[in-house]
């Protein structure tokens, strides 16, 4: 008798409380859009910025950012990969492996600031890289390392070990099972993990403004030694470090909206492949 | 009696070791060429255990150790040095729950083939239709072998991991179990393609059914706790058991 007029309550409290994370969600979206449409143009897109950002266009902040997080990617994704495939398929498990899985989840909670930090002294300083492109995407890479070793070990454990039981029995070695019965079957897995490392990666402030990213710098990188805007950076400024905040309002929002934007059209891609690859090898 | 030089498989004093739980206590067996062996026993007796000793197959699983000799044609393949690739290539494995790779039904057959280095396309194609052929599956699925293997019968599933183990040519066939997770009408064609391979390959058998392991096998090995309890021809250890617990265990009395 309790339970059944405590159960449709429960069943619309919890259909609130998601429909309103969804409000939340579409509220941001769509003021942004609403605010941000209007400046976006040809002019705005392709344009370099005057004024330390309060006129002209953007396009150094997108291709920094764009450069930030293919270089992230190049670096993170092979060695977070590489690490689980030993976690899960090579290490002895045991104590030892645990304190290192230990480890990494521990690293996936520190804050992004000290990220910033860590590589303003281990890359920027201490290798000498200076700000730069590279030193940008090896302390982004750092950041998600943890998140990309964590989902790819958790779509490594999901392959069933008879398939890997069936192509050791063919006389299979290790490595050849891992690639061709391993793999291929975990790559949607650990595809859509490092999706959401990739999303962070474009929309992190913290650790570029340390590493990388240029206050203005109206033109194009030549080398991977070179400092870039970014465009989470870029907006800060635009928010916060101008002396009229109110009249490059405009910007701020255009300059959002084609972040978002950005992060979301990496996130789609990255789906889009994912899906392909599930799409061959289903079981 | 088998003469000896027609023995393939000889253990001697073998002991093998869950971390500090002993599962197998002295296991001496020879088991002949070309027949069909059926391993039998109540759960937990060892047989599965004994089973994976033979291809090495209990080498992937943490804190195993093993005493004692393993002879496969006449060589020790617990020796330093054993190439156990090769070893494997010769002693081939189907398990008790058929595990066909989410490929096609040709990429599964061809996966041993590739791996051992056959490139070549039409070398693949007479490889795959040979196996498939043996393994008695070649006219139900010739015109699907461009499809999923998830997407064949539990049957056909096992049926194709067999053709599978045999597209590398192995010269033993161990089965864990292999039609346990079948129906009746499954079961009866795994047993018919083993009555149909006996001719060309050492069948070595684990089972939980006491009626298959009489209709397939030429010699049965009844293990219990770890032992070998008793080793003969199939028609004397269901007729005659020469120990008491064998006789208890194919009469139901236990297990």
């Amino acid at each position: 008798m309790r339970s059944r007029k405590i159960e449709p309550a429960i069943h619309w409290g919890m259909r609130l409380v998601t429909y309103s994370i969804v409000i939340v969600i579409a509220f941001i979206i769509i003021d942004i859009v609403w605010k941000g449409l209007p400046v976006i143009s040809w002019k705005f897109l392709s344009g370099f910025p005057k004024k330390s950002g309060a006129e002209g266009g953007i396009l150094p902040a997108i291709v920094g950012t764009l450069v930030l997080v293919l270089g992230t990617i190049a670096v993170a994704l092979p060695l977070g990969m590489a690490s689980a495939v030993y976690l899960s398929e090579y290490a002895k498990q045991g104590k030892f492996t645990n304190t290192i899985r230990l480890a990494i989840i521990t690293l996936a909670g520190v804050p992004s600031i000290v990220f910033g930090l860590f590589g303003l002294g281990l890359f920027v300083l201490f290798f000498g890289f200076g700000a730069s492109i590279l030193a940008g995407c090896l302390t982004l890479a750092c950041m998600i390392l943890p998140i990309i070793i964590v989902s790819s070990e958790e779509a490594l454990k999901a392959i069933p070990q008879s398939l890997r039981e069936g192509s050791l029995a063919l006389g299979a070695t290790k490595w050849e099972t891992i690639r061709r019965n391993v793999l291929p079957y975990s790559m949607s897995g650990m595809l859509t993990g490092s999706i959401l490392g990739i999303g962070r990666a474009a929309g992190e402030t913290a650790p570029i403004l340390l590493t990388v990213a240029a206050f203005y710098l109206p033109k194009l990188p030549n080398s991977i030694f070179d400092q870039v805007m970014a465009l989470p950076y870029h907006l800060y400024i635009l928010a916060t470090q101008l002396p009229d905040a109110d009249a490059v309002r405009p910007m701020q929002y255009g300059t959002a909206l084609v972040l978002i934007a950005l992060v979301l059209g990496v996130n789609m891609f990255a789906i889009i492949f994912r899906n392909r690859v599930r799409k061959k090898y289903r079981w | 009696m088998v003469a000896k030089s027609d023995i393939i498989v000889k253990t001697s004093d073998l002991n093998f070791f869950y971390g500090p739980v002993r599962a197998l206590h002295g296991i001496n067996m020879e088991i002949p060429s070309r027949q069909v062996t059926a391993l039998i026993g109540p759960s937990g007796c060892g047989k599965s255990t004994f089973l994976r000793t033979l291809n090495r197959m209990n080498d992937i699983i943490d804190g195993t150790r093993i005493e004692g000799q393993v002879l496969v044609d006449g060589q020790d393949i617990y020796e330093s040095g054993v190439d156990v690739v090769s070893l494997r290539m010769k002693v081939g494995m189907v398990f008790q729950k058929s595990n066909p790779f989410p490929k096609t039904v040709f990429e599964n057959v061809a996966y041993g083939p590739r791996i051992h280095g056959v490139k070549d396309k039409s070398d693949l194609i007479g490889i795959v239709e040979r196996s498939l052929e043996r393994a008695g599956l070649w006219n139900e699925i010739k015109d699907r072998l461009g499809e999923s293997a998830m997407d064949l019968s539990g049957g056909q599933q096992q049926r194709l991991c067999i053709a599978r183990a045999l597209a590398v040519d192995p010269k033993i066939l161990l089965m864990d179990e292999p039609a346990s997770a079948l129906d009746p009408k499954s079961t009866a064609r795994i047993e018919d393609l083993i009555g149909e391979l006996r001719n060309n390959y050492t069948i070595i058998i684990v089972t939980h059914n006491m009626q298959q392991a009489a209709r397939v096998s030429d010699l049965t090995a009844f293990f219990y706790e770890g032992s070998l309890v008793e080793f003969g021809p199939t028609k004397r250890i269901f007729t005659k058991p020469l120990k008491k617990q064998t006789e208890d265990y194919i009469t139901g009395r236990f297990g």
